[in-house]
């Protein structure tokens, strides 16, 4: 029953049979829920309720979180403990230090530059005619999975010779050809081709930044504006000191929520030049130092790396949204 | 706009029309299951040669694989003799991310009965999960009878014999336009030194000799160790190239340093490349597939690439001698010498059951060499027992007959032989950053520096 499902009529069966295990746990859960009633049952309902998760957070979370902290003490077989080399790797070599200065700069500039122009877009189009359509078109490509944008964004840069008989099939080499210029090598040279690759991203995630900003702004209330009109105050005036102040929690998700995406951006990368020439990020080369280079004790070093550099973004998140709900 | 339109008359229609939707849709997926074990060798087979085999009714071995769609019905068709004769069922599991699989697999106690393992390398971390089992006397016997002591040395781990070589592929090859070379007299050159007389010769007429390409991904840089192999091949010979792949000579060593330096004169040569892709570092950025396209725009006269490049050109190009394209020999040293760099699978066992040990045994034997010449294309076997006649393209006959010319030296890939951190890591990064202009002592340094200690 567990082995690898070949025809259609294997795969319903074992699609049944799983909906029917589903159903089956979830019944006994009930059962055993139900056998507990009056007010010192309730406690008992609710381990029996969290039970299933837990476990599975254990097994499949937990778990596998300190085995690869243990881990990444042990070199590329993990057979031989060696401290904390593999940081020290991770600091000192000068291909992992190419890629937390990739990382770095991916998180730096990727969630304010997605966030302002979501912002910016917010701002421009809200209330303008033909609202939804504008919104549409830049929550489209939020839409296309990170491959999917990888290949379109592929070609947009791909390169063709400057040669009579040769035509580009890039858009952006065909724009500097009409411009005069001769076409170029993009994803070739360090930093561009980062710069290149982060752009992607914000193609991405500008749509999402407009969505939930746009929201925040149409709820700040009329009042508020109607007050600030009164006494005055411009355009920028109304940005600066009645929009930001009444969207600031909107924002920090958003800027959050985008940071934590990008660390652990891996498609694009990937898909756009496998993180070669020099444009790796920690994501990236902790596969392709586990799978690839066969280097299981610097690939658990960089997951817990990233790990690592997650959880303050993580934990902001999480104070910031309890500020506001206090508030 | 939707919320108006959800009227109970809608709902039935929409449940009915994804019902039948639901009906086809399993129709059209049972459809193609079915004719599956009636395709090849439905006619009489002669079942003599499988008599050896015994009766395996009712077993099933299972084969893990990275070969996909459509190169896996060559293999599926060519189990079916054995399969008919001795009654067993052999299921064939294709994966594309089969190299990184298998090795979890073996790991966690759940590999196939058969891999077919396509590097020496990777045959190496196999063997040492300890779940690999060795060869059976049988197909040690057959290796013997059949293919050079090189083949089996690939497979040999510690003095222990583990798995017969399956298919090889022929790496020494330099594509070209016949029709080209014929109008402007050139001929096939026989030794490097014509090679770079050729090359000269076709800069005088105003022609860019070579074109390349070698991104690929996250492997991008590969068809440059590629070049560096075949040089240091020709260069130092088959001593001198086996050692350098075991690292008892460094990678930063005068020897491997000249290699690179000879890649250099015809890759990093600005009048030698890049023919229809742009310069030099165009290179770098160019997909492998497509680095030899330019042969057949004739704006580039040669390009160095394994025979499994026939694939690549469009469906109606004709590669023959007399087609459009065709392949010639990259030639040694002098015309005396024949390195071949190639590559190669082994089929390679994690149990001893009999049935298995009886599948490992066809494999190994001259049967199944030419039954699977005559279901594929594009494959080719270094046993010695295969007929060329029974392959039927021609640059898998032209591969065949390089591997089985006595005069032959064949050499594995080194790249795939040398530990991973180095064959599909740094030497791959470092070879893509020396395209792109770093310098030969700085790149071989640096590979040198990767080498795990």
């Amino acid at each position: 029953m567990f082995d690898t499902a070949e025809t259609t009529a294997e795969k319903f069966t074992q699609m049944f049979a799983a909906i029917l295990l589903f159903a089956a746990v979830v019944g006994i859960i009930l059962f055993i829920a139900g056998r507990f009633g009056g007010r010192r049952g309730d406690r008992v309902v609710a381990y029996s309720y969290l039970a299933p998760t837990l476990l599975m957070l254990t097994v499949g979370l937990v778990y596998p979180g300190v085995r690869t902290i243990y881990e990444s003490f042990f070199d590329a077989a993990g057979d031989v403990f060696i401290g904390l080399d593999n940081y020290q790797t991770i600091f000192t070599d000068k291909d992992q230090l190419t890629v937390l200065t990739n990382t770095a700069v991916w998180v730096l500039l990727t969630p304010f530059i997605a966030t302002g122009i979501g912002l910016l877009y917010a701002i421009l189009i809200d209330r303008a005619r033909l609202e939804s359509f504008a919104k549409a078109l830049i929550f489209l490509p939020m839409a296309i999975s990170f491959v999917g944008a990888s290949i379109i964004w592929k070609f947009i840069y791909a390169y063709r010779p400057d040669q009579a008989d040769v035509q580009q099939i890039g858009l952006l080499n065909q724009i500097v050809v009409w411009l005069g210029g001769t076409p170029q090598l993009w994803l070739l040279d360090w930093p561009l081709n980062t710069l290149l690759l982060i752009v992607v991203m914000i193609w991405i995630q500008a749509g999402f930044a407009m969505t939930v900003l746009s929201a925040a702004i149409k709820a700040i209330p009329e009042d508020i504006i109607e007050a600030a009109r009164l006494d005055g105050v411009g355009p920028w005036g109304m940005f600066r000191f009645v929009t930001l102040p009444a969207i600031r929690p909107a924002v920090v998700v958003v800027l959050t929520t985008i940071a934590i995406g990008v660390l652990k951006v891996f498609d694009i990368v990937r898909t756009m030049t496998g993180g070669q020439y020099d444009t790796s990020v920690i994501a990236n080369e902790f596969y392709s130092q586990s799978f690839r280079s066969d280097n299981q004790g610097l690939g658990s070093a960089l997951a817990v790396m990233l790990f690592v550099l997650v959880i303050p973004i993580v934990i902001y998140n999480i104070r910031h949204i309890r500020q506001s709900e206090s508030l | 706009m939707f919320a108006q339109s959800k009227s109970p008359r809608f709902r039935s229609a929409l449940a009915g029309t994804l019902g039948v939707g639901l009906v086809l849709g399993l129709a059209a997926c049972g459809g193609d299951s079915k004719d599956e074990s009636d395709t090849a060798g439905q006619s009489t087979i002669d079942c003599t040669p499988y008599s050896s085999f015994g009766d395996l009714k009712g077993k099933t071995i299972t084969v893990y694989a990275g070969i996909v769609t459509p190169e896996d019905k060559a293999y599926t068709d060519s189990y079916k003799p054995f399969e008919k004769c001795t009654g067993v069922t052999v299921k064939y599991e294709g994966d594309k991310a089969f190299e990184t699989q298998i090795l979890v697999r073996a790991k966690a106690g759940n590999p196939p009965d058969l891999a077919i393992v396509p590097q020496p390398g990777l045959l190496k971390q196999l063997v040492a999960t300890g779940k690999a089992v060795e060869a059976p006397a049988p197909v040690a016997a057959n290796v013997d009878k059949f293919w050079g002591k090189d083949w089996k040395a690939y497979a040999t781990v510690d003095g222990k014999f583990y798995a017969a070589p399956s298919g090889a592929s022929v790496k020494s090859l330099v594509w070209y336009s016949p029709s080209a070379f014929k109008d402007k007299g050139y001929t096939v050159p026989t030794t490097l030194d014509e090679l770079k007389t050729l090359s000269d010769k076709m800069v005088a007429d105003k022609k860019k000799p070579w074109c390349a390409g070698i991104a690929s991904g996250e492997a991008t840089g590969w068809p440059i160790t590629d070049w560096q192999e075949d040089m240091m091949l020709r260069l130092y010979g088959p001593e001198t190239y086996d050692k350098w792949v075991n690292h008892e000579i460094p990678f930063n060593g005068p020897e491997s340093t000249a290699a690179l330096d000879a890649v250099g004169g015809y890759l990093k040569n600005p009048d030698y490349v890049n023919g229809g892709l742009g310069d030099v570092k165009s290179i770098a950025s160019t997909a492998f597939q497509e680095g030899g396209l330019p042969i057949l725009d004739g704006t580039c006269m040669m390009h160095r690439q394994a025979s499994f490049y026939a694939a690549n050109f469009p469906k109606e190009t004709k590669v023959a001698a007399d087609g459009d394209v065709f392949a010639f020999y990259l030639p040694g040293k002098d015309a005396a010498s024949k390195p071949v760099l190639g590559g190669g699978e082994f089929n390679l066992a994690f149990s001893d059951r009999p049935e298995v040990k009886a599948f490992q045994t066809y494999l190994s034997t001259d049967t199944w060499a030419n039954v699977k010449a005559k279901v594929s294309q594009g494959w080719v076997s270094a046993n010695k027992g295969l007929d060329p006649n029974n392959l039927s393209n021609p640059i898998d006959k032209l591969a065949g007959v390089i591997l089985l010319d006595p005069k032959t030296t064949f050499r594995f890939d080194g790249s795939d032989q040398m530990p991973a951190a180095v064959g599909s890591n740094a030497y791959w990064k470092q070879a893509t950053s020396w395209i792109t202009g770093q310098d030969t002592k700085t790149t071989v340094d640096n590979i040198e520096k990767a080498w795990p200690k």
